[in-house]
């Protein structure tokens, strides 16, 4: 069976600046996969790379065995199958919360409003913003928004959800109700890569952590051992002052 | 205190009583303004007409000038030299041209009506100006909103009708209503191709009556309609920035 997700050998660079050098990285299907790093690593840019907002200057993404990266690719038809959510949540603040997750559905799935909306708001009330289907995002507290973002990523049913620091944006009392969403897909079987500074969630939800440095994978390995007992030096010194910094 | 100077400046003048007489007379007004007034409804319906064109060809124009890559370079281009060139030649010039000079080609089924070209022109000028407007407001629709919704799927297109264009649209309405201003005075300048609008109607009756009054029966209905419009343009400013300090605010 092909892996839901494949990177391999994906370079990236923002004028002279190289920012992913050479990434390889595969996720089975069903798998969370947490990318760990300091910032300007490279984290978010891989994520980008993944749903094709960022087009890789070499190497190749697969998805499901479908090669997304290179000429002729569709790339509206690649991102209905990959959900993304962003650490400052862009919803559309003209619409309400309704509006925002049926979006998608109705105009590039083609669904009947009714069947849509009857989706969103079975959606909406599983993570517990069935009152808000009505509201616009200006109305709602920062850990709202962004669990209807997540929402209105699940309505398009992707195979793969890339979240982007998506409590970073957010006042610590609100971290928790975010993670709890992403707890749920985990134990559901949504295959995610998650970029995050919370470590310990990070140490709880993934399957497997990855370490990035200066645009490489510089360590990988289950949560225990990444956490437990990092073979790199800039692996410990990385952690190290996370756990100064109180975060672990 | 300055306007007082001033009124009392020229209330004094050794001038006063002929200008009064030739400029304030409030029979010469009286006896204008009906024919005036009826005149006015022309320089309504060519704001009306042209307004809904441009508001149609300058998004067409402003949504051209945000298409990206190489592939629409010759569109892109079109667009900037087509605004910038008729926001440089003077409305006057292109009313002048378009209203002497096309109807004088006598070309079978290109219409001779003065008025119809002076809409023409005013649509020309006043798209240039306008798209611009529209452009400022698209480029202030920050990237990750197209990001969120091409993410989900939206094709450009999609994501410019869905997602980008609403917001960018909201937030230049006071301008656009500033232009809506222009352009209502500029329809006086059809008058200068032999259309009898309030202007015209206002010269010829000046030039009967060797009295300039007319002029200023004129000049009460433009501003009877400009200034509440300004008025309206200001409270909507107003309204925006209250909203955006009380979304701040949270």
């Amino acid at each position: 069976m092909s892996d839901a997700l494949l990177v391999d050998g994906v370079r990236k660079s923002f004028g002279k600046l190289e920012v992913l050098r050479g990434i390889d990285l595969a996720l089975a299907e069903h798998e969370v996969v947490c990318l760990i790093g300091a910032s300007g690593s490279g984290k978010s840019t891989l994520l980008r790379c993944v749903n094709l907002l960022e087009p890789v200057d070499a190497g190749r993404i697969v998805v499901a065995g479908e090669q997304i990266t290179g000429r002729g690719v569709n790339v509206n038809r690649v991102r209905r199958r990959i959900g993304i959510v962003f650490q400052a949540f862009n919803l559309f603040p003209h619409m309400s919360v309704l509006r925002n997750v049926t979006l998608a559905p109705r105009e590039v799935l083609g669904r009947s409003r009714q069947e849509a909306e009857a989706a969103a708001l079975e959606l909406l009330a599983r993570f517990g913003l069935a009152d808000k289907a009505r509201e616009y995002p200006d109305r709602l507290s920062g850990g709202q928004q962004q669990r209807v973002a997540i929402v209105r990523a699940l309505a398009m049913q992707p195979d793969l959800m890339l979240l982007d620091e998506v409590t970073s944006a957010l006042d610590p009392e609100l971290v928790a109700e975010v993670l709890a969403v992403i707890r749920e897909l985990a134990e559901g079987g949504m295959t995610m890569l998650i970029a995050t500074h919370e470590m310990s969630f990070a140490r709880d939800i993934a399957d497997r952590v990855c370490f990035l440095d200066d645009g490489v994978i510089l360590e990988q390995g289950p949560p225990g051992q990444m956490f437990g007992a990092p073979r790199e030096e800039r692996t410990r010194q990385f952690l190290q002052r996370i756990v100064q910094a109180g975060r672990l | 205190m300055f306007v007082v100077a001033i009124g009392v400046l020229i209330t004094r003048s050794p001038g006063w009583d002929e200008v009064k007489e030739t400029f304030f007379n409030w029979d010469v007004f009286k006896d204008s303004f009906p024919e005036i007034a009826e005149a006015f409804l022309l320089n309504v319906k060519i704001f009306l007409i042209a307004e809904i064109f441009i508001l149609v060809f300058a998004l067409m124009l402003a949504v051209l000038r945000s298409l990206r890559g190489p592939a629409f370079f010759p569109l892109r281009a079109l667009a900037v030299v087509y605004a910038d060139f008729f926001r440089g030649v003077p409305t006057i010039l292109v009313i002048a041209v378009l209203g002497f000079g096309a109807p004088a080609l006598q070309l079978e089924g290109v219409p001779t009506d003065v008025v119809f070209w002076g809409i023409v022109s005013l649509v020309l000028v006043y798209t240039a100006y306008v798209s611009e407007v529209y452009r400022a407001g698209i480029e202030s629709v920050h990237p990750s909103q197209d990001a969120a919704a091409r993410s989900l799927g939206l094709t450009h297109g999609q994501s410019l009708r869905f997602v980008v264009l609403p917001q960018a649209v909201r937030r230049v309405i006071p301008p656009l209503l500033n232009d809506f201003i222009g352009l209502q005075k500029d329809t006086a300048l059809v008058g200068t191709l032999g259309a009898v609008e309030a202007f015209n109607q206002s010269q010829i009756d000046a030039s009967a009556t060797f009295n300039y009054t007319p002029y200023l029966a004129a000049a009460v209905l433009f501003v009877a309609i400009t200034i509440p419009l300004a008025r309206f343009t200001d409270w909507l400013v107003a309204r925006d920035r209250r909203r955006q300090l009380a979304a701040a605010g949270r």
